[in-house]
């Protein structure tokens, strides 16, 4: 449904380009340097300081068990980028393969993929991902391998319209007819070439991602407390809204500025990687 | 075909997971014998051999009959799940109504302004709109109409006093208890929506028939709205279809914020519960709700567009 977000662009390309790098950039950095950077350690307790407003020494304020506010965000960026690209980094995988496998055998190998992608797309994802979590243990694991399995659908339909119209090239033909096997044919002339828009789709599977991540763990089935992490922050903040609004405005801007980094960088990739788009 | 797929999945998810269903209420609870649990897994079928249950599952199935709840009041799944669906199904229309309302003006006014003032603030609003969870916009909007100007209710369908009001006041109170929810649904479509309806009209404008029709000498305002509007609907409709799946996901998440007991709520509670046959119903009700979405977005395409009709049959 984001395909061409931007088509009749109305920023300059570079400008959100550079708006999404950075947003990602610091997103990053907070997340690699959390560690480094965070005033308190972020699951230590202090009961002195229960549900305190924010104030200089705790910037976001204090939970509801005393803990840091800004220095579990931190270690929550790690949660949030972790499951993004892992859980991407499984769906891009499975996509390419089939994608792949599906437009270069074609027949009944073709067949066979994407009626099996047409009914993953049947299930409401959300629905899909809620039940098998509910089986498993809502470890960190579970969640990105959950979250990588029910999001490879359009991975594999893009790589295999791209193998599609590559098959048929005549650089291919020319690899084949100079003897080359599948195998030589798919990794070092397809893939290669099938890549750019498989980049721009992962980037914003990114933000996919952490949206479903945080809302698993808002609802309590995702990343389990005492690892702090985004969603279950706002979950934590959801029971004290009233005495304790700062809890659930802070984590919310934190994924908000994230996804939309992501969604920034995706889109202004696919206007820089696609000539069709260029006008 | 994908009906078969779709049961498939929604089977094996449930049977490949680990531990037995039954456990909940015998190995987990210290006052069950061991031929309680043998008892409760003849009742549910759970001692024959997969495939047998699985046979059995479709045969029921077909009847609407997707088996007893194994939590709360163990009453049969397609019961709970039918008393839930108006509320789900009310709110979901609505909000898409009201969707369609705003975004088609906000679509076609940053279409006909192209990299205007206007369209320079709603792409921004949609990107944003993009990348806001829904979860957090519904706790800002408690935060802020619930407790900081209690304007309006921030859990429930009904008030408490629901029985004691007037007709019009129960209406005005329901009103009341929706607005939040619908206004959160509404604006988690409202992005994609007005961004499909500019990028439609973008493609239409540039039309020779649009040219001519400006040739021949008719005003803008009869050219929009008469010429491109009615062809710049049409993705629209495909739309609609398509966005089935992401409605009810999303439900899952509103009704629980909101305690609506809807269908997405009846979800939660159920996966909370570990009630397997109110899973796997909701499962395949889900699919089965989203392929009709996309049948009816087909059918509905074909009857708009007469081009459509004669050609792809096999879309």
């Amino acid at each position: 449904m984001k395909r061409g977000l931007l088509s009749g662009r109305t920023f300059s390309r570079y400008g959100m380009l550079l708006a999404g790098a950075s947003l990602v950039g610091i997103m990053s950095i907070c997340a690699l340097l959390a560690p480094a950077i965070a005033p308190f350690d972020p699951t230590e307790l202090n009961v002195d300081m229960i549900l305190s407003a924010p104030s200089l020494v705790h910037p976001f304020g204090t939970d509801a068990l005393g803990r840091d506010v800004l220095s579990r965000m931190l270690y929550g960026a790690r949660v949030s980028l972790w499951v993004g690209f892992v859980a991407v980094g499984l769906s891009v995988a499975v996509g390419l393969v089939l994608g792949l496998a599906a437009g270069y055998f074609g027949g009944l190998v073709d067949e066979v993929i994407m009626r099996g992608v047409d009914v993953m797309l049947c299930f409401p994802s959300f629905f899909l991902i809620l039940a098998v979590i509910a089986f498993l243990e809502p470890s960190l694991l579970n969640i990105m391998i959950v979250i990588g399995l029910t999001s490879w659908m359009g991975v594999a339909r893009l790589v295999r319209a791209e193998t599609l119209s590559l098959r048929g090239r005549d650089f291919v033909l020319a690899s084949r007819v100079a003897g080359a096997g599948p195998a030589r044919i798919i990794f070092s002339h397809i893939l290669p070439n099938a890549l750019a828009p498989v980049l721009v789709s992962a980037t914003l599977g990114v933000a996919g991602a952490i949206l479903v991540e945080s809302s698993l763990s808002f609802l309590g089935l995702g990343v389990q407390p005492p690892t702090p992490s985004w969603g279950n922050m706002l979950m934590e903040g959801k029971n004290v809204l009233e005495i304790a609004p700062w809890l659930s405005f802070f984590p919310g801007l934190a994924i908000l500025f994230t996804v939309l980094g992501y969604n920034l960088l995706g889109e202004s990739l696919r206007d820089v990687l696609d000539p069709r788009l260029k006008e | 075909m994908i009906f078969f797929g779709i049961t498939v999945i929604s089977f094996s998810v449930i049977h490949l997971a680990p531990g037995s269903p039954t456990d909940l209420q015998t190995t987990m609870n210290p006052l069950a014998s061991t031929d309680a649990k043998d008892r409760l897994e003849k009742l549910y079928g759970l001692d024959k051999p997969l495939h047998v249950q699985y046979v059995q599952w479709i045969g029921r199935l077909a009847r609407f009959d997707f088996g007893r709840s194994m939590s709360g009041d163990f009453r049969p799944v397609w019961d709970k799940i039918k008393e839930r669906l108006p509320l789900t199904f009310g709110m979901n229309a609505a909000s898409l109504i009201l969707t369609l309302f705003i975004a088609i003006p906000i679509g076609v006014a940053s279409a006909q302004f192209k990299d205007g003032v206007f369209d320079r603030v709603s792409t921004v609003f949609v990107f944003i709109g993009f990348a806001i969870p829904g979860f957090w916009l519904a706790l800002l909007l408690m935060y802020g109409l619930g407790i900081y100007f209690p304007i309006l209710p921030v859990s429930g369908v009904v008030s408490l006093d629901y029985d004691s009001l007037s007709p019009l006041g129960k209406l005005l109170d329901i009103a009341r208890h929706m607005a939040m929810p619908i206004f959160i649904y509404t604006f988690g479509s409202l992005a994609g929506m007005s961004r499909f309806m500019r990028a439609g009209m973008l493609e239409v404008l540039r039309q020779d028939y649009i040219l001519a029709a400006r040739a021949k000498g008719l005003p803008l305002r009869a050219v929009i709205f008469k010429h491109a509007l009615r062809n710049a609907l049409l993705p629209v409709i495909t739309i609609l279809g398509l966005s089935v799946p992401a409605l009810i996901g999303g439900s899952v998440i509103i009704e629980s914020i909101f305690a609506l007991p809807g269908l997405g709520q009846l979800f939660y509670n159920g996966v909370m519960a570990r009630d397997y046959p109110l899973i796997m119903g909701s499962l395949v009700l889900g699919a089965l709700l989203t392929l009709a979405g996309n049948m009816l977005a087909d059918l509905a395409y074909g009857l708009a567009d007469p081009r459509i009709r004669s050609g792809r049959k096999n879309a």
